[in-house]
């Protein structure tokens, strides 16, 4: 049984790391420095940088930030946002990006798919899609930032991306964004038993009961979030500890792993016994250090 | 005598070199990066890092004549090589990615699809802890249990003297051989924290020890 991943996204807008709720309303968060630090200490398992101004404003992909990612994590980072051709994938590649991320260059031209897994592997092509489902529970691909209907079905559209030569597929349920009321379980569960290739789901998580019902109840590989992990600190391994004490194989490599942590209703760690903290004022904890 | 050590990260286009490199950064080495025929003949170790397809790796080494003088100096003049991912196939015989296609050879063994179970998605994506064969040089002073990241499609058979390591979530999966003074590494070291950077170390003090041993005496 493999590990589940649990993987941060940072979204890239004017510069700065921001949230973002429906596709719609932005909050900055900080510098891509301090994000990919604070991540790397709390046991993130991954990192997504998508540079969302970059297709609309017609610009190439931010290199410079993918850069500033990767000295500053010793993580896998995926760049995603204005890749467009094999050139695009081979710069992002040497900036330091170790899987890329494409999205609207993958639905206009599925061909690039081929071309990229064709000369960085397979594993190298993460094809991300915007969902969204309507009122009337119907799921459709969207494009230019979740704003423009494709016509595509989802499942259709996963399928026809593995056989390309998708890698992994990162599945952004658009109706969910921000929302924190957890995964569009339903649709990740549809498009991970539909196609054999590791599927990423994102979009609702605001409680770590939201990873769990996703990794319980679907097959996905990976449950990613953006704003859930912001301005907590430690979020990645408490998030961990959660799933760990409920039977999900995760990663545990931080000094602290929570292991006899309890949570509140919020899903925040609750605060321990008296008799706990007093035996820690005894316990002397050593950093792994280099 | 001061010896400086040479490490060559070798440039042949589909590595994720930058990863490497901040790593190396990370750990205060001094390295070069470079396909040069002076730099390799002046090395004293190698890191063939690696993020692509087999062939388009084994075509570049071939079209930079890397293949006859790194050759030369790992197996005749036994310099150290550390192969990462895509590095580390291409030291094998041959692999089956995209049609038929010969490697290096220089640890017996083939490159071959890793095969779809009910518990194993392909590409293997992810996080592993290790069930480590060879302890030494490369996985000393190893935490209990660290975990290790892997993104592969294809699988490294080959016979078990070479083996230094399995993935212990999937034990079909070899995640490190070494022959000798030539070590494969299938997941990313660059990428996986702080077990990952001691792993470089070990394979870096390994180097200079190694080399330090074979040093005749002439030389100094």
């Amino acid at each position: 049984m493999f590990k589940k991943r649990i993987i941060a996204v940072l979204i890239l807008k004017g510069g700065r790391i921001v949230q973002s709720v429906g596709f719609r309303r932005y909050l900055p968060v900080g510098t891509i420095e301090v994000c990919a630090q604070s991540l790397n200490r709390w046991g993130i398992d991954e990192i997504i940088l998508l540079d969302i101004e970059a297709t609309s404003q017609g610009r190439k992909p931010d290199l410079n930030a993918v850069r500033a990612l990767s000295r500053n994590c010793f993580v896998p980072i995926t760049a995603g946002g204005g890749i467009s051709d094999l050139n695009d994938i081979t710069r992002a590649i040497h900036s330091g990006a170790d899987k890329i991320c494409i999205n609207r260059a993958a639905l206009d031209r599925p061909e690039l798919i081929r071309e990229g897994a064709k000369a960085f592997g397979k594993q190298c092509l993460v094809v991300a899609m915007d969902v969204f489902r309507g009122v009337n529970g119907k799921t459709e691909v969207m494009t230019g930032n979740g704003r423009a209907g494709t016509g595509k079905d989802p499942v259709r559209w996963a399928k026809e991306a593995e056989e390309c030569g998708a890698g992994e597929l990162l599945v952004q349920a658009v109706h969910r964004d921000g929302a924190k009321q957890g995964y569009d379980v339903a649709l990740l569960k549809e498009i991970a038993q539909a196609v054999s290739i590791p599927v990423i789901g994102l979009g609702g998580a605001g409680h770590p009961a939201h990873f769990l019902e996703a990794f319980t109840q679907t097959e996905i590989c990976a449950a990613a979030a953006g704003n859930y992990f912001h301005f907590t600190e430690h979020s990645p391994v408490v998030t961990k500890a959660y799933l760990a004490q409920h039977g999900v194989n995760v990663r545990m490599d931080t000094e602290n792993t929570y292991a006899e942590a309890s949570f509140d209703e919020q899903g925040r760690v609750a605060k321990y016994p008296s008799e706990y903290l007093q035996r820690l004022r005894f316990i002397k904890v050593h950093e792994e250090k280099l | 005598m001061k010896m400086k050590r040479r490490i060559v990260i070798i440039d042949y286009e589909v590595g994720n070199h930058q990863s490497v490199i901040n790593a190396l950064e990370a750990l205060h080495y001094d390295f070069l990066v470079s396909c040069k025929a002076a730099d390799i003949l002046a090395a004293d170790a190698f890191i063939l890092p690696g993020v692509g397809a087999f062939h388009e790796a084994m075509r570049n080494l071939k079209s930079r004549g890397l293949i006859s003088l790194l050759g030369h100096e790992v197996l005749e003049k036994r310099k150290p090589i550390l192969g990462i991912c895509v590095g580390m196939q291409v030291l094998a015989g041959s692999s089956t990615e995209d049609g038929f296609h010969q490697g290096l050879g220089w640890i017996p063994g083939k490159v071959v699809k890793l095969q779809e179970t009910r518990s194993r998605k392909v590409p293997h994506v992810g996080w592993s802890d290790l069930e480590i064969v060879k302890p030494g040089p490369l996985f000393r002073g190893m935490r209990e249990r660290a975990n290790f990241y892997f993104d592969h499609s294809y699988n490294f058979e080959c016979g078990r003297e070479f083996v230094a390591a399995n993935c212990r979530d999937d034990s079909m999966i070899t995640a490190a051989v070494q022959k000798d003074h030539i070590f494969g590494l299938q997941f990313h070291p660059e990428k996986s924290q702080i077990a990952g950077l001691k792993v470089l170390r070990n394979y870096l003090q390994f180097a200079r020890d190694y080399n330090a041993r074979r040093a005749v005496p002439a030389d100094v």
